[in-house]
Parts: C-alpha cells; structure tokens; sequence
C-alpha cells in the first residue's frame, strides 16, 4: 500500500522536476545556451512567496506577484546578461550564466541573510482512503504540473508563437527568412521558463517550508540532469525525464538502505544513458538531406 | 530605380574577406542570375541582401531603401524573402505546418488557407504528402516545400540560392520551369547556380562571381556565348 504512495509522491516531485527542466530544455533548444541561473530563479520566487506572505498574508496573491516578478526577472536576466552575448562563443555564455546565478544568490544573502526564512503557503494536510494517507500537497502539485504541461504542449503545437518557437529551435537562419523575430521569440521563451521555475517554487515550499539563498541549487542541477536524461531541446524528452528522475528519488529515498547514495543513483542514471545514448532518451540526431 | 541595388559591399568572416566590394541591380520584373563556383561568395551574397550577415563596407537598397543594417525579419516584411541553399525545410514540422510558417508574415487566415490551396495546385506532391514530416521527404519534395514556403510570403522579389544542388536532371528542369512560371506571375528573382547552363538560358541578367569579385556581366545569352565563362563554367 505504502507504493502507492511513494508512486505519487514520485510522480509529484517529477512533475517538479519537470517543469523546471522544461525551462533548460526550452532554453537550451531555442537560444542554444544554458542557463545556469535558471534554479536561481526559484529561489527568487521563494523569497518574493515569503516577503509577500509576511507582508499581506495572502497566499494566492503572493503566488500571482511571484509569477510575475518571476518572469520579468528571466527577461531582464536575458536581455542584459545574455543579449549582448549572442554570436559569441558558447563558454562566454556559459560562465555569464554562473555569473548571473552567483549573482542572484549573492544578492539573496544580502538582504535576507544566510538563515533559511520559514514560508508557511498553506497547510493541506492529508487526505486517507481507508490504509493510504496520501499528502494534499502530492496531488495538487501533480495535478496542476500536469495541466501546466498540456497546456504549453498546446500552445507550442497550436498557436504562430510556438510554432514560432518551433521554428526557431530547428533552424534559426530558416526561421528569419520566414519573417520571425528571433529575439521576440527569445524573449518569450525566457517568460515561459521563468514562470515555470516560479510555479516551481510554490510547489517547493508546500512540500517543506524554508528558503534561503541557495536553494535553487539543488532542483536546478536534478531538472538540468531530468532535461539532459530526456534529450536537451526536447520538450516531451524534459517531461519524461523529469517523471523518471522524481519517481527514482522518491523511491530510493523510501529504502533506508539506499537512501544516502540517492544523488549519487540519480547521477549514475545520467551517466549510463549518455553512454547508451549521447542524445538523452528522445534526443534526436539531425538529418541532413541532399 | 531598381529594386535593388548592391554598391560595393565587402564581408568578412574573421580574417577572410568573402566579398571584395562587389555591386548590381535587380530590376522589377527581371530575372537575375549570379553564377560562380564553389566559394566564389554566392551564398554570403544572398546572405548579405537577407541580412543574415552584415557587410563591413558598403551598402543594400531594396526599393531605394537602405537595408544593410536591418534584421532579416524585417527585411522579409518589406517583400522580399529567400529559398535557402540546401532547402532548410523545418524537418519536425509537417508540409502543410512548413507552408504555414512561410505566411508568419500573413496575418488574413483565409487568405493563408487560399494560398496553401494554391501551392498544392501547383506542386500536387505535396498536398498528397500534406501531414507528412518534412525530413521524410525527398531532397526533389523538399525543394519544392522550400519554394512554396517561400511564396507563401507573397514576395516582390524572390531570393533563390542553388535551387538545382542535388537534384536529378529531370527535377532541375522541373525546378527551373517553376522558377520560370514564379517570374511569370509577376515575381522579380535573384537566382543563385552552380549549374550555369541553366541559370543563362532563363537569365535577363547575369553577374559571374569568381573568389569576391564580379568579373563579367552581361545578358544571359552573351554571357552563354562567352569564350571565357564557356570554358570555366559550360564545360568548353
């Protein structure tokens, strides 16, 4: 019975996942850069939760301000961090990107200090069928990470903007001769992201309620790995990693025996799929046709 | 005026100069062929006239404005578009999502649907491979897709960049024939060939281009006619 609820835990945690490996991949796929400040971000939008909570006590507008700051800062951080570095080499961006994330944390411990900050979002409690005590806040977080997901696969699939993203991603020069601003389209994809990483946070904080300048850390580096895992670039590739990395740290948590050597499973699971398969599980090679 | 003009552009890539200030005009209604070999700086040309990337020296007029220093995008809006060299055909989407993309600067969805309708009547292929993915298809099919997205945009002027590379003989005259009917609708083109035969049998005007330099112009027939191009370009 407790595998029932480890599952959904698992599936939870990897919904989480998910939607912060979809901001790398998104990235990654269309401004072909890693943002290494991406984790940054929910720590960002930890921290507007908690300054906004104490202040007004409101959870729901707390959430909505986040969201919004959330973005605006992924589009400030692109516009005057990466920007000026389009067309130059790939390591420039790279460590501007640690740069902007060292940043962020930095900043974070200056004005909130080093102490973690208790963030009470809500108290949901749990719910029992019979045997099963299944935590609220599981459900919730799947649910909604799941309609989050369906709903940008339709944007993406449906809507000039996305087929625009599309476009982009693929073959940028292409996608300029058809009349796409590639920088509008940039743009667009770091607001996505950035507000995925805030509902991210949210979902954190309901799970376990402090926050201090480092805590993007650690999901940012177990969503890159989900995005790598399921192939970079990849949309779909980003959802299935994600779910295969939350379900594995969920489990092997459970197992008090394994529990310690988690991180160093996960991490190993990278390591045999990129010898398996150098382009993540739905990574795909380009073909070329003459 | 010409539609457009190129005066004396020069473009770089690191410390190779590509371009060595080479100038030409396109007239409304002509077709223009630029013919040179490999590396003879064909398609940075192209690529410069779409802002893909930005001479050093010199500068483009399309309409009699300048447009050297302005993104491809909006370049595209003002009425001219490009069939890149190689195709570039969007590979994930589908042939009817690729026609889709070559209207993003359409903003009428009926007149999109109408002129989708139109491309199938003209290549019939596609509409049969309509919901197939792009990369599935033949490099002939792909070429295809590549010209009627681009006509999707309604350009005045028609950048065309190899549009024979890789082709078999019978689908280079099918190409070529369509590059003809385009022109006959109205439609001014810059063609771009390796294959010189055929870019001077269709050409008002030629340029050859030989390591960034022009070094002869003329009519497509005299320069068809020419000792020194037949010898370099038409196998004696």
């Amino acid at each position: 019975m407790s595998f029932i609820v480890t599952f959904l835990n698992g599936l939870s945690l990897g919904g989480v996942y998910a939607l912060i490996a979809l901001g790398y991949t998104m990235v990654y796929g269309i401004a072909k850069m890693l943002n290494f400040a991406h984790g940054d971000i929910i720590m960002v939008g930890g921290y507007v939760l908690f300054v906004f909570i104490s202040l007004t006590g409101q959870p729901i507008l707390a959430i909505i301000i986040a969201a919004f700051l959330c973005s605006l800062l992924g589009i400030s951080m692109e516009k005057a961090a990466y920007k000026p570095l389009r067309g130059a080499s790939p390591l420039a961006v790279l460590i501007t990107a640690i740069g902007v994330s060292y940043f962020l944390q930095s900043l974070a411990q200056i004005i909130f200090g080093a102490a973690p900050k208790f963030v009470i979002i809500a108290d949901l409690g749990v719910i029992t069928f019979g045997e099963l005590v299944i935590p609220v806040y599981s459900v919730i977080t799947l649910a909604i990470s799941i309609l989050i997901m369906i709903a940008l696969s339709l944007f993406i699939k449906f809507t000039k903007t996305g087929r625009a993203m599309i476009a982009v991603s693929e073959d940028k020069a292409a996608a300029q001769i058809m009349g796409i601003n590639v920088n509008t389209i940039i743009t667009v994809t770091f607001l996505i992201g950035s507000f995925l990483a805030a509902v991210a946070s949210v979902f954190y904080l309901l799970k376990a309620p402090n926050i201090s300048p480092t805590f993007g850390s650690k999901p940012g580096i177990k969503a890159f790995t989900a995005a790598v895992i399921g192939g970079i670039g990849s949309i779909p590739g980003a959802m299935l990693g994600g779910f295969l990395l939350g379900i594995v740290e969920v489990f092997s948590n459970s197992v008090p025996a394994i529990a310690p050597y988690t991180d160093a499973i996960e991490f190993l699971i990278l390591i045999v799929i990129l010898l398996v398969r150098p382009t993540g599980i739905l990574g795909k090679k380009r073909r070329e046709k003459v | 005026m010409a539609l457009l003009e190129v005066k004396d552009i020069s473009v770089y890539y690191g410390v190779i100069q590509a371009l060595k200030g080479i100038s030409f005009t396109v007239e409304e209604g002509e077709i223009v062929a630029l013919i040179g070999a490999n590396g003879a700086g064909k398609t940075t040309t192209m690529q410069s006239i779409m802002g893909l990337n930005h001479p050093k020296t010199g500068s483009i007029y399309y309409n009699g404005e300048r447009i050297d220093n302005i993104p491809t995008h909006k370049i595209v809006k003002k009425g001219m578009t490009q069939v890149p060299e190689g195709r570039h055909v969007f590979q994930e989407l589908t042939v009817y999502e690729n026609l889709i993309m070559g209207a993003y600067t359409v903003k009428d969805k009926e007149k999109i649907k109408e002129d989708i309708q139109e491309m199938f009547k003209l290549f019939p292929r596609l509409e049969e491979r309509r919901n197939q993915i792009a990369g599935t298809l033949s490099g002939g099919e792909q070429q295809m897709l590549a010209i009627s997205r681009a006509l999707m945009s309604h350009p005045k002027l028609l950048l065309l960049d190899e549009p024979s590379m890789g082709l078999s003989p019978i689908l280079v005259d099918e190409v070529f024939d369509i590059i003809k009917h385009i022109h006959s609708e109205g439609t001014t083109i810059l063609v771009v060939e390796q294959n010189a035969e055929k870019a001077l049998s269709i050409a008002d005007k030629a340029y050859v281009l030989e390591t960034g330099n022009i070094i002869l112009s003329g009519t497509g027939k005299e320069l068809k006619n020419n000792d020194d191009v037949k010898k370099a370009y038409l196998g004696g």
